[in-house]
């Protein structure tokens, strides 16, 4: 089913895409529209989410997410892949921690007394590295999977899992949070000495410092100062969480639209047609306003090329639809199409 | 600072900013609520009032908006063209969190041992609700301070918009932990039975976690000793100022749908508690070009493809198409606050990040058409 060899290499560069941003920049989008885009080459991806906000299955039409995957796009005799979704909140991912730690028979009790609470409290990151841990292990198995196939002798991996997704992508905390958030597992490599935690965050920190095996593609909109801010969290994710850095999508921007500068007048009678009253400052009133916007876009997305030297993906700003599943495929192709273009080569 | 009797519910924001003693900013990440924060601060600052805005902003738009390089965690005093005073504070959580444990220990010798804690370092920056909590802190404070007619608060970026109401609450069901009892009863050499209980638990526990998160939990609570009631005190005190008629909550939210619902939810729960919201800003409306149907307007452009005019058609067919969708979003949300006064700040051209682009927000704000 799954046929990853004619795949964009971006959906291939690495098993996990964390797709980080401000909030409001429309990172819940741009996970929908990286994941179809990747199901669109073949491929099947599991969109893991945080926090819990139920705006992402109703982006494919499909009811709130469960911590259980569910199926939000089917795979079709074109070739797309599937996409599924699940929920990672911190307290399930304890609670199936602690269950693993071998401490199930008391981890509903440690729960519900608050130990749990209390531990994780005095244990800044524990949440997000339980969390980041959980991912790991979808990974891992996703690891296995592909050793499988590509062993010819026949003998196996003994951790494949047939049913593992091909792309893992995330749908991070919002901007300052999301910093820390990955940089949980430094921070508790340095606070905690021994144990199964330790190890834990040892081994989160080896797969997001790994360039095969995570990337953090960032989403800003052609702003200033979500702009500025990207380009922070960019320097900081490198420096020091040490994560490598995938496209930048820039999200919501204006397309273009011919006859902008036409005079409404003049262009009617080009068009050997006439105005109502009043229609020609309408006309005039509204493309002056979009041609205001698309100069600042390109302002901004001049200055974010100088402070990041990273391929920009661009997505169009949806006047036509809401985003449900027919905007959703809109920005999916649009995603393919910027993959598509060659890096660095300026566009208009 | 003086105290009204009756909960403020104004006319108009230039009444809000006139006569409230606190405001508090709630949204959604991403809506405006710093820059709409300062713009309150500002116009009370023009009328005379002496104004003190406090953000939790990490990503420092607040210092940005008001053209500042260094504001923060101390009233910072910006100089301009008003009557009146206008200050900014940009909230440290560490810092005010170490200010609390200072206020309260008994002597210089048991805040140094609390700020010197592992635990207290990891709490202090970790702990669920935190920032929240210390945003509630320095509101308190500065509301307290005679140099200041009103303050107004940009709330935390949590992943609700009204985390932060809870924060004060957080903190101290930390505090009374049952298990902190029995963890710092070995010292007072009692509880020998419940301490049994408490060591199974922590073995179990110190096996995935280590135990020297024990270990600094233990001389954590042991050097807090005594300070609990005073802390409680001050977050009772905190809890009562959000219920307080002088505090005036305004809903920030733009025009999408997604953070009108978070709106409405926080209006909901302002209403459980039967407090009136006395504002709503709504901010990037985009602009009304025409009176003309979407529909109409797209069909037109679909007769002329591929000449100037269709374009032209096209676009202002998006513009209306965006503007009528955004209405929609709105108009539950403005029936559900009335009688709270509503203003739509549109899109601007360009961000803002001075004192300029601030008065061009106050004009949208402060006009009567609302």
């Amino acid at each position: 089913m799954t046929d990853a060899a004619g795949a964009d290499p971006f959906f291939t560069a690495s098993r996990v895409v964390i797709v980080a941003g401000k909030g409001g920049v429309g990172k819940t989008t741009v996970t929908s529209a990286l994941a179809l885009a990747a199901a669109r080459q073949g491929l099947r991806a599991l969109i893991v989410e945080l926090e819990g906000k139920s705006g992402l299955a109703s982006t494919f039409g499909r009811e709130p997410l469960d911590y259980d995957e569910v199926v939000l796009a089917d795979a079709d005799e074109t070739g797309g892949g599937e996409v599924r979704a699940r929920t990672l909140t911190p307290d399930d991912a304890l609670i199936e921690y602690l269950d693993d730690a071998g401490l199930g028979r008391l981890s509903k009790r440690l729960v519900s007394s608050g130990v749990v609470d209390m531990v994780s409290t005095a244990v800044p990151g524990l949440r997000d590295i339980v969390v980041l841990g959980k991912v790991k292990q979808i990974e891992q198995r996703m690891a296995a999977e592909a050793r499988r196939r590509a062993d010819q002798t026949g003998t196996g991996d003994a951790d494949a899992d047939a049913d593992a997704p091909d792309l893992i992508v995330i749908d991070a905390p919002a901007a300052g949070h999301a910093i820390t958030f990955l940089r949980s597992a430094r921070g508790l490599i340095d606070a905690v000495r021994v144990g199964p935690i330790r190890s834990q965050a040892t081994d989160v920190q080896r797969m997001l410092s790994d360039a095969e095996r995570t990337q953090v593609v960032l989403v800003t909109l052609p702003e200033e100062t979500p702009v500025n801010e990207l380009v922070e969290t960019a320097f900081s994710l490198e420096d020091e969480v040490g994560v490598s850095l995938g496209p930048v999508v820039v999200n919501a921007l204006y397309p273009d639209v011919e006859g902008l500068d036409a005079d409404p007048a003049e262009a009617a009678a080009a068009a050997g047609t006439s105005l109502r009253k009043g229609e020609a400052a309408e006309l005039a009133a509204a493309a002056d306003f979009r041609r205001h916007r698309i100069a600042l876009q390109e302002e901004q997305l001049a200055r974010l090329a100088e402070g990041l030297p990273l391929h920009q993906i661009r997505l169009p700003f949806l006047f036509e639809s809401e985003l449900d599943p027919e905007g959703l495929a809109v920005l999916a192709d649009a995603f393919l199409a910027g993959l598509a273009e060659a890096p660095v080569e300026p566009t208009s | 600072m003086s105290g009204t009797v009756e909960r403020l519910v104004p006319a108009d924001l230039g009444e809000l900013v006139d006569r409230a003693e606190i405001v508090i900013c709630c949204g959604s990440g991403g809506v405006g609520k710093t820059t709409t924060a300062a713009v309150l601060a500002l116009q009370a600052a023009r009328d005379g009032r002496r104004a003190v805005v406090v953000t939790i902003d990490p990503a420092r738009r607040l210092a940005d908006a008001l053209g500042l390089t260094d504001i923060g965690n101390t009233p910072t005093t910006i100089d301009g063209d008003w009557d009146g005073e206008l200050s900014a504070v940009m909230l440290d959580t560490k810092s005010t969190f170490d200010a609390v444990v200072v206020r309260y220990a008994a002597d210089d010798d048991q805040a140094q041992r609390i700020l010197a804690n592992r635990f207290y370092r990891n709490i202090s920056g970790a702990l669920s609700g935190t920032q929240e909590y210390m945003a509630m802190e320095k509101l308190y404070e500065l509301q307290a301070d005679a140099a200041f007619d009103l303050v107004v608060v940009d709330t935390p970026p949590t992943r609700h918009a009204l985390d932060f109401l809870d924060a004060p609450k957080n903190l101290t069901r930390f505090l009374d932990h049952r298990l902190y009892r029995i963890l710092t009863a070995p010292t007072r050499g009692a509880m020998k039975a419940v301490n049994r209980v408490a060591t199974s638990f922590i073995r179990q526990v110190t096996k995935v976690v280590g135990a020297e998160v024990f270990d600094d939990a233990i001389a954590f609570f042991q050097a807090f000793e005594g300070m609990e009631d005073g802390f409680r005190e001050r977050a009772d005190a905190v809890l009562e100022l959000l219920d307080d008629p002088r505090t005036a909550f305004v809903l920030v939210a733009s025009p999408r749908r997604d953070t009108v619902e978070e709106a409405r939810y926080f209006a909901d729960r302002l209403a459980e508690s039967s407090i009136p919201v006395a504002g709503l800003v709504v901010n990037r409306v985009h602009p009304r070009f025409s009176d003309q149907l979407p529909e109409g307007l797209r069909e037109r452009a679909r007769t002329l493809a591929g000449t100037d005019l269709g374009g032209l058609y096209g676009n202002l067919a998006d513009f209306a198409l965006i503007r009528s969708r955004e209405d929609e979003h709105l108009e539950g949300l403005a029936e559900q606050v009335a009688p709270a006064p509503v203003a739509r700040v549109p899109y601007l051209r360009s961000d803002v990040h001075d004192l300029d682009g601030l008065a061009e927000i106050a004009t949208h704000l402060f006009s009567t058409d609302g």
